[in-house]
């Protein structure tokens, strides 16, 4: 997939784009570098250890807890989504596996080490993030924003390497934004600019990606555009993904794997199939309702109950 | 596959290195340093003994009479160099100051750096005199103490630029009270001196007050430019967006912030609280380049640009009566201040 670049020196997480089951796993490049690569995770790995895992997190902003004692295990090759009323704690929880917030109990375990001891760029090269808001800076272009995304694959002599002009070019290409590389992006729509911001974090080559709330602020049509284009990504390239979303049907169709969280606890985690029951959502909403089939995915399909 | 809309051009060697650079940004910092130079020697050949351009740039290549070359080395060139360092140093260090605030007010002047330099180097005029590397430490002490404390009020979970500006303002109105009781309390000569060295002014400046200000941005301004620029663009788009690419955020805004406020402190050391360069010159630059980003280079090139123009204007333009380059500075940015302000308004951001 990449091209034969010999000078390319510095260690990369190489990123399979053909899909297939354990073959999808990571390779680490050369490691006689300063940087520490996280290990392919070998150890972890025998022992069927996720590459994403969080143990014992409490999450606190200041004094103020947002959620104690959490475990939480991200399934590899899974479009995991994180659900919950507001304030529920999903969004922390995805800054701690982020390594944005230290949690203040706990740690994050990226194949196999502590998430807490990687260098900046070499954590930025297996584990994407999406934030909810990023500013697109002042007259940018959609293609100049995008190759941001490779910063953490550059430095001060290798700035603009033909494999960051290729990976760009792709990134664009798989979120369908390839035809608006020169134009602004504070003229686009709201759901080309987030396939926009979707394909910065794509030209980041992140094994891993976490996304917040992608779909807040779109109107129905892109939501679930965005999420098509994450469940193709999820499929075609077998990236990981993880998504804080607020709509629990779309968690339900899209998600592999579910987490449920409330009040700063995970209530339930698993396939949706299982997890989501009128039980549950009452349990994790307070909101009465029944559960049917997706008439288009089979998927399950929360009904609120009608007012009596 | 071909991309379009990638606005930068790119160097690459054989063997794999490759350098980004704007072309536009370069035109705009090219012409900024051809200005600031036609404008040197237009400065320098001024003055009650005048002197044609040719003849000063003779002089300047070491092909002129000695008179000429002392009348041009000793007594001008000092004043001319230190105008150009001073404005680059302001430029660079507003264009800083800018992007970690993501502010356009967020200059060291309206951040209430300035000021503590000022309050630093009056200690100083009054306590000891004054020499320039003494006045430099001063400015430098100044600057420092009042920047860690803006820093120290305005730092909760990462810093707001909002609430930097706000406590900045606080700061500035404080150590402008404390500037004037420490005037006031100055004997006639001394308050004189420190009234005019308070509106900016390159009158009388040898090579001893350009030095430590040349020392200071040989090491700051690659520090700048090479160390944190890259990662400063990054910063743009959002804390989070910046950390998630592999940005030290933290580390770097802290490293900034320490480098800004010398530039600003030892600027002021050598000409005074300058204002408004700092405010001005990236604003331009930017509307010029028309290229994102904090535009460090351009800035920078602007700075010394603005200041060298003006200080023509202060020597040349009121015939007899020279004035401090401090008051053309801040008639002219504060006009340009008001006009920001009002077309910033009409397009709904303030």
């Amino acid at each position: 997939m990449r091209g034969p670049d010999a000078s390319y020196t510095q260690p990369e997480v190489l990123y399979a784009h053909n899909t297939g089951g354990d073959t999808m796993r990571t390779a680490t490049g050369d490691t006689a570098t300063d940087h520490k690569e996280p290990a392919s995770g070998d150890a972890a790995q025998a022992a069927g250890e996720p590459r994403l895992t969080g143990h014992g997190l409490t999450l606190a902003y200041d004094q103020r807890t947002i959620a104690a004692e959490l475990d939480v295990a991200v399934p590899d090759q899974s479009f995991t989504v994180v659900v919950g009323p507001n304030a529920c704690g999903k969004s922390t929880l995805l800054r701690a596996l982020s390594r944005m917030l230290k949690p203040a109990k706990g740690q994050v375990l990226l194949d196999g080490g502590d998430i807490a001891g990687l260098p900046a760029k070499a954590l930025a090269r297996t584990l994407g993030l999406l934030p909810q808001s990023s500013t697109a800076p002042d007259g940018i272009t959609v293609a100049d924003l995008v190759a941001r995304g490779r910063y953490p694959h550059q430095g001060l002599l290798r700035q603009w390497s033909r494999d960051d002009e290729r990976v760009v070019a792709e990134s664009m290409a798989a979120t369908g934004v390839e035809g608006l590389g020169d134009r602004f992006v504070d003229e686009l729509s709201g759901g080309q600019r987030q396939r926009v911001w979707i394909a910065m974090a794509l030209a980041q080559q992140t094994p891993l990606l976490l996304l917040d709330e992608p779909t807040t602020y779109l109107d129905i049509a892109h939501q679930i555009e965005i999420l098509d284009l994450c469940a193709r990504l999820h499929e075609e390239e077998g990236r990981t993904l993880v998504a804080v979303l607020h709509d629990l049907n779309h968690a339900a169709r899209y998600a592999t794997h579910l987490i449920a969280m409330r009040d700063g606890r995970i209530v339930a985690q698993g396939e949706p199939g299982e997890v989501v029951t009128a039980e549950l959502v009452e349990e994790v909403f307070g909101m009465p309702c029944r559960v049917i089939d997706d008439p288009e995915t089979g998927t399950p399909l929360v009904v609120p109950a009608a007012r009596r | 596959m071909s991309l379009t809309g990638i606005r930068t051009s790119v160097i690459r060697t054989p063997g794999g290195l490759s350098v980004n650079y704007r072309p536009r940004a370069l035109l705009v910092g090219a012409g900024c340093v051809v200005l600031a130079l036609v404008a040197a020697v237009f400065a320098i050949g001024s003055g009650e003994y005048p002197m044609a351009p040719g003849e000063v740039i003779r002089t300047l290549l070491g092909q002129g009479d000695p008179a000429d070359a002392f009348i041009v080395n000793e007594l001008r060139l000092p004043r001319t160099v230190t105008a150009l360092l001073v404005g680059a140093g302001l430029g660079l260090c507003g264009a800083v100051f800018q992007a970690v605030v993501r502010n356009p007010l967020g200059s060291p002047d309206i951040l209430g750096f300035t000021n503590g330099a000022a309050c630093g180097a009056l200690l100083v005029i009054f306590a000891a005199g004054g020499g320039s590397a003494l006045l430099a430490g001063g400015a430098v002490a100044g600057a420092v103490v009042t920047g860690s404390l803006i820093y120290a009020l305005a730092w909760k979970r990462g810093m707001h630029g909002y609430r930097l500006v706000l406590v900045g303002v606080g700061a500035t109105a404080i150590l402008t009270g404390v500037n004037s009781y420490l005037i006031t309390r100055a004997g006639i000569t001394e308050a004189s001196r420190a009234v005019l060295w308070m509106t900016g002014s390159l009158d009388g400046r040898g090579w001893d007050d350009v030095l430590p200000l040349a020392l200071g941005m040989v090491v700051l301004v690659p520090l700048v430019l090479l160390g944190c620029g890259r990662a400063l663009r990054m910063m743009e788009m959002g804390d989070d967006a910046a950390y998630a690419l592999g940005v030290r955020v933290e580390r770097t805004r802290l490293a900034l912030l320490g480098t800004g406020v010398l530039l600003v402190a030892l600027s002021a050391a050598a000409a005074g609280p300058v204002s408004f360069v700092a405010l001005t010159a990236p604003q331009l630059a930017r509307r010029l380049t028309r290229t994102p980003g904090p535009n460090l280079l351009p800035s920078l090139c602007m700075g010394a640009a603005l200041l060298i123009c003006a200080d023509l204007v202060a020597q040349r333009a009121f015939g007899e009566r020279q004035l401090p380059v401090g008051v053309i500075t801040g008639v002219v940015g504060g006009g340009y201040l008001v006009w920001l302000l009002a077309s910033e308004r009409r397009a709904g951001r303030i």
